[in-house]
């Protein structure tokens, strides 16, 4: 099997090596090698069917890959769960489920409530604080359904924050969200930037990349290119991604 | 009749009464809040199923059992060999799922083979002439005349652990309804929620068989859940009204068969089940017919008049 040994690299948050996901005997992504520093925050871009989501699923381990290894923070990434969210795309579940706002940030504290665990007063307020983090705590009673979609990207990016975790993983977060529910999401997702966490998102705005982000992973079914946005988000390897359409908007 | 409906509501109508009342009560209770994770867990026709595949192993029970000399109508040799008939229907639904068959070709193929089995050996044994053709029919459709004392506490120790384990598992189980990728990222063992989901389904069957009979308990299942639904937006609380709802339901379908002795107590309990959840659907506030008319209403004296 091709692709270099992983090797364990606590700096590195996120660490794939030679994943290839089949959807039956189809290759979706092919022998995906990508490196994630702690404290970065990428980008992962290209065009529809480029296998973006299905890559960041099977490094969780939701979906099966055929081979390949993840490692987190040098941890397999089974292990390193706990350190984790995951933001997933806001059609992936019911929102006309029997919950309130508040029901689903909590959902995101169940590593530290477990079956038995209370509900105490001060996890109520962390999941409250999140909430409020991205103006939502004035919403934290309302049933879900009646949320607008920006407003429901909201709440999943918050039960992720109550997870506390070192590295966020976020599923096209902006995609049909208004602007000011994106200003809310970027500010957040900087904030957990300076705090030293580690941020991946799949991304469509091409023209945000490089305000949003400071590392980008150009993927179309294989890696594309790799590397720090100034260098590597250039408009011959973005051409390259997206099969040389014209594409004016990015530095050349 | 109305002297004989009013008595039995009132659990004056005698021992049996009470006890075929305060039974199909406890099964309502338990069906109502485990009925309400089966339907958000969108596996309301997989319990219907797996109700369905109990037959053949009731009516094989039965054969054994009274080839063996013993009675072949004794409860628990019926359950178990319904349990591991119903396992069996399972796993041939797994199994049929992970071909291309669309899910809800499955589960109708699965149901329909094991009913069909099941209806066979029924007619097989009538015409051996070892039972009384009353002594089964009372799985399909319910019945109160047969409830013994020992059936009536079977019921009650079912739902007291089935309502327990239900408790327990309450915030993983939800977490896997709602959103099975998070969950198990999470660590919750979303397989062995499900699996878990679908024994207390099993249970609830199980203990349904005399009072509701297996051809109705799905309706036990779903339909306090949907009623539920209308009255609350919150889970936990949505459980505990459809437990409520079930447990009402099935204490007056009991009185009411009672009270009309030609009357099964599967249908009878169902349609009262029914009654109630479409007076939900009138009267509940917000998404009852009645509350939307009204806002409905609100809204257009509101908007200023236009040119119609």
């Amino acid at each position: 099997m091709a692709g270099p040994t992983p090797i364990p690299m606590p700096e590195t948050a996120l660490a794939i090596s030679g994943l290839t996901v089949a959807y039956g005997s189809v290759p979706v992504v092919a022998t995906v090698s990508a490196r994630f520093p702690k404290g970065s925050m990428t980008a992962v871009i290209g065009p529809n069917g480029a296998g973006k989501s299905t890559l960041l699923k099977a490094a969780l381990g939701l979906i099966p890959a055929v081979t390949g290894e993840v490692r987190a923070f040098g941890d397999p990434v089974a292990r390193a769960m706990p350190r984790i969210a995951y933001v997933p795309q806001r059609a992936a579940v019911d929102w006309e489920f029997p919950a309130r706002v508040i029901d689903v940030v909590q959902m995101g504290l169940y590593r530290r409530l477990g079956l038995f665990g209370r509900l105490t007063p001060g996890l109520r307020a962390q999941a409250m604080a999140q909430l409020d983090r991205l103006g939502m705590a004035d919403f934290a009673t309302r049933q879900i359904g009646a949320l607008s979609g920006g407003q429901q990207q909201r709440v999943f990016l918050a039960r992720a924050l109550a997870q506390e975790a070192d590295l966020v993983i976020l599923d096209e977060p902006f995609a049909g969200v208004d602007a000011a529910t994106e200003a809310a999401i970027i500010a957040v997702l900087h904030g957990l930037r300076a705090e030293g966490r580690t941020v991946i998102a799949v991304h469509h705005d091409l023209s945000t990349v490089p305000a949003y982000f400071d590392r980008v992973l150009l993927l179309n079914r294989r890696v594309i290119a790799e590397g720090a946005t100034a260098a590597t988000f250039r408009r011959a390897v973005v051409a390259e991604a997206y099969g040389h359409q014209l594409l004016t908007a990015i530095p050349a | 009749m109305l002297d004989t409906v009013l008595n039995a509501l009132i659990l004056n109508a005698g021992y049996n009464a009470a006890l075929v009342g305060i039974g199909a009560a406890l099964l309502g209770l338990a069906a109502g809040c485990i009925g309400a994770f089966v339907t958000l867990r969108r596996r309301a026709l997989t319990s219907d199923a797996m109700a369905h595949a109990t037959l053949p192993g009731i009516a094989l029970a039965f054969l054994v059992m009274a080839a063996a000399g013993g009675d072949g109508r004794n409860l628990a040799g019926l359950m178990l060999g319904a349990g591991l008939s119903a396992a069996l229907g399972l796993i041939w639904l797994d199994r049929l799922s992970r071909t291309r068959l669309p899910e809800d070709a499955a589960i109708g193929a699965t149901l329909s083979t094991f009913y069909g089995a099941g209806i066979l050996l029924l007619t097989v044994i009538q015409n051996l002439a070892l039972g009384r053709p009353a002594g089964l029919d009372s799985v399909l459709l319910g019945s109160t005349a047969g409830m013994l004392r020992g059936d009536a506490i079977i019921l009650a120790l079912g739902a007291a652990v089935t309502l327990c384990l239900l408790f327990i598992l309450r915030r993983p189980l939800i977490m896997t309804a709602f959103d099975p990728g998070h969950a198990r990222l999470m660590g919750v063992n979303t397989a062995l929620m499900d699996r878990a989901l679908l024994l207390l389904t099993l249970a609830c069957v199980l203990l349904g068989l005399h009072v509701v009979g297996l051809i109705l308990i799905v309706a036990l299942l779903i339909l306090p859940a949907l009623a539920a639904r209308l009255w609350s937006d919150r889970m936990e609380t949505v459980a505990l009204l459809a437990g409520a709802i079930g447990a009402l339901a099935g204490y007056l379908g009991a009185a009411l068969s009672v009270a009309l002795p030609d009357l099964p107590t599967g249908p009878a309990i169902v349609m009262i089940t029914f009654t109630l959840f479409a007076a939900s659907a009138l009267v509940a506030p917000g998404k009852g017919l009645l509350a939307q008319a009204a806002a409905r209403a609100r809204l257009r004296r509101a908007l200023p008049t236009g040119p119609n």
